[in-house]
């Protein structure tokens, strides 16, 4: 009897253990299907915090047995930084809402991601609710590691004050092509009204590319990305059209290329600023402000010009315990109610199908978010490629060396970062 | 016989713990923390960094199986190859040669004046040991205000005002940082010598005086010989600052710009390692400073000490 029942324990035992280790392999079926308490990191903005805890009481309020508890994400130089981390340690959230696209390949070969593939009706989901745009979404392997979140597609945005007092034309300035958008400059700065026209961060890290150099060449190229086919696409004449616009922009001091500390567009240091939807909030108050597309050499129309997203997503952790709520919170997050919360509290536009035809009653009461919910049906993702943020790292030193401070030609520097970028991007 | 035998095993076997154990074994309980602080906290990751220099590793999640294969030396072929590596190293031995110096001329002369009887001695040794104290941040904030291109020393420059200004001027933002760092630390090192001094006997000055030296003559004399163990010290310990330089130039110029001209090998190591998901490269860097600092560090030594 004894032994019979040291048996039993030894086998439960045993099975405990089968089922421990399976849960640590990432046993989908297990894992994907567990139900319990979760923790999920949100962004450090203020709005953002605001709209998630008030998300969270209401999931909540209708799951006690399931309660989430949020969190800012933990301070860090960046995000993408503590994350990582987060994920070698082990103690990752089951989801953060603020998982910027670049790195999820860094962070899916880390093995910190879950493919929301894997759980019933996930591909669906991500491409019903965000359309055609979700394709940028998808990782070498064909699986979606984040489900794309919210945008902040960029635009040109100018100070009609200081537009009126360098002789421009304040309602209708001239910033369609590349030809008007430098006169318009020459005359912000040669009358002394601003110190540049416009004053992207001329520094070396790598995000800053998607700030200056990467919307005007989505726009330029009708919606290409950076590398595609994993071949890099800037090596181009659009490429070089744009970085010659950026080198003239230096080289004539329209745009400054030391760093302003601060905000040089609500300082008046800048008549121009390239910004997504969250500066309505930021600068409506205290500047009259107008908003403009990106402009292209052959001045594109308003509604054929694609731009950057500034996109952030949410990724599905896979140190997450309970992933069968985290999947069931991911979609709780990202209906179309909560949707149109994170609309109304934050002003970011979440990346969904027919965003104006889904909260008509939004945009007619705010017609001035209208611009940008219209360009975020156009706009280019970063490629979700191998080796991203060591491409994009590439590509903005050499954009640096050529474009800003002229140490050397754009087309050769150009030429050489392509090679490098497309070799980084072909490996595995 | 046998007795002999019975009677010397355990005799030899103690004198060979007491020859582990040393003529304080009670010590070995006192050391013991520190001991296991350094293992855990420098000789592990030290050793781990070397190993991962070794093999194509990046950071994975626990229980995740993959593949780390040792690759020889392509990841310092790579690091090697890489000119905005060898450009890092550059700039870090112009810093060094910019700021290790100073630091010990100015840091020796300033002690040697504030051990004297002079007015206001109190009031200057806080006042150069405050940049010390307070954070690089707030510091860096005050620099900007005073390098940047609309700043205060180009308002005072004029027209002799650098193009391009100081911080984005490919020349001159290693020289920037590697004053601010001396004048940042010169505290530090003052504290150092002003406790040296102390050590120098009154009588090598009275003898120098009486046998007619000057001010100069003494100072070469006697006070540059009589702390040269913490000239040394100095030497030693502003090149491992200096050679692990991060924080300066990753905020006053942003990043090691302006276009790589202050970039420095930690710098690159925190890109690479860090930011970029290949911590293998970021070790071999690592490495070769580690290597780099410790050659110097050995010449240093010969050349101040020897006699």
């Amino acid at each position: 009897m004894r032994s019979k029942a040291a048996t039993a324990l030894l086998t439960m035992l045993a099975l405990g253990m089968t089922a421990a280790c399976g849960g640590d392999s990432g046993d989908s079926d297990g894992a994907t299907s567990a139900t319990g308490p979760i923790k999920v990191w949100l962004s450090n903005n203020p709005e953002e915090i605001a709209w998630g805890k008030a998300m969270v009481k209401e999931w909540n309020a209708e799951n006690p047995d399931q309660e989430v508890t949020a969190q800012e994400i933990p301070a860090g130089q960046t995000s993408e930084e503590v994350i990582g981390a987060a994920i070698t340690a082990g103690n990752a959230p089951c989801l953060v809402f603020n998982t910027s696209p670049a790195a999820v390949p860094q962070f899916q070969k880390q093995g910190g991601l879950v493919a929301l593939d894997e759980f019933e009706g996930g591909t669906d989901y991500v491409e019903s609710r965000t359309g055609d745009v979700a394709e940028q979404y998808k990782s070498p392997d064909g699986q979606y590691y984040q489900i794309p979140w919210k945008s902040n597609p960029v635009m040109i945005f100018y100070n009609k004050d200081l537009m009126k007092q360098a002789g421009v034309d304040p309602e209708n300035p001239p910033l369609a092509t590349h030809e008007e958008f430098l006169e318009t400059s020459r005359k912000i700065v040669d009358s002394g009204t601003a110190e540049a026209a416009i004053w992207p961060a001329p520094t070396s890290e790598f995000f800053q590319s998607w700030f200056d150099f990467y919307p005007m060449f989505a726009a330029e190229t009708g919606g290409q990305q950076l590398i595609e086919d994993e071949e890099a696409t800037f090596d181009s004449e659009e490429g070089a059209t744009v970085a010659e616009f950026w080198q003239t922009m230096y080289d004539e001091g329209l745009a400054q290329k030391e760093v302003y500390n601060g905000d040089s567009f609500a300082d008046e240091k800048a008549a121009m600023a390239i910004v997504g939807p969250w500066a309505i909030a930021v600068y409506g108050e205290s500047v009259d402000w107008g908003a403009a597309p990106v402009p292209t050499s052959s001045g594109t129309s308003p509604e054929e010009t694609y731009t950057f997203s500034d996109a952030k997503n949410i990724g599905l952790y896979s140190a997450c315990e309970n992933q069968g709520t985290a999947w069931e919170v991911l979609k709780f997050a990202t209906s179309e109610e909560q949707d149109g919360k994170l609309l109304e509290m934050t002003g970011q536009m979440p990346l969904r199908d027919d965003l104006q035809g889904t909260y008509p009653e939004y945009f007619k009461e705010k017609p001035e978010y209208v611009d940008f919910a219209d360009q975020a049906s156009r706009t280019v993702e970063v490629p979700n490629v191998a080796n991203s943020i060591e491409i994009w790292q590439t590509f903005r030193d050499a954009y640096s060396e050529s474009v800003i401070f002229g140490k050397a030609s754009v087309d050769e520097s150009l030429s050489q970062a392509a090679e490098e970028t497309s070799d980084l991007a072909s490996q595995s | 016989m046998t007795e002999t035998v019975d009677r010397t095993r355990p005799a030899r076997s103690r004198s060979r713990l007491a020859a582990l154990l040393g003529r304080q074994p009670l010590g070995i309980v006192f050391s013991a923390p520190y001991a296991v602080f350094l293992a855990v906290v420098f000789a592990y990751p030290l050793g781990l960094a070397v190993w991962m220099s070794f093999h194509d590793y990046f950071f994975a999640a626990p229980g995740v199986e993959v593949e780390r294969p040792f690759v020889g030396l392509e990841n310092y072929k790579a690091v090697l190859g890489d000119p905005a590596v060898r450009e890092s190293f550059v700039n870090v031995v112009e810093f060094l040669l910019i700021n290790v110096p100073a630091t010990v001329l100015l840091s020796l002369v300033l002690a040697s004046a504030l051990n004297g009887a002079i007015r206001g001695r109190t009031f200057l040794r806080v006042a150069y040991f405050a940049p010390y104290v307070t954070a690089s941040v707030a510091l860096v904030a005050v620099w900007l205000f005073l390098f940047s291109q609309s700043g205060m020393v180009n308002q005072v420059l004029g027209p002799l005002a650098p193009d391009p200004s100081w911080l984005v001027n490919s020349t001159l933002a290693m020289p920037v940082i590697a004053t601010f760092v001396t004048w940042k630390q010169l505290g530090f090192f003052v504290l150092l010598y002003l406790a040296a001094l102390q050590n120098v006997p009154k009588e090598l000055y009275e003898s120098a005086a009486s046998d007619g030296a000057g001010r100069l003559g003494v100072f070469w004399h006697v006070t540059v010989p009589g702390v040269r163990p913490a000239t040394t010290l100095v030497l030693i310990l502003a090149t491992i600052t200096g050679a692990n330089l991060f924080t300066e130039p990753y905020l006053l110029t942003n990043g090691g710009g302006p276009n790589g001209a202050s970039t420095t090998p930690v710098l690159l190591m925190y890109q690479k390692g860090i930011e970029q998901g290949n911590p293998d490269t970021a070790a071999a860097i690592g490495v070769i400073l580690v290597i780099g600092v410790l050659l110097i560090a050995l010449v240093t030594r010969k050349v101040v000490e020897r006699d």
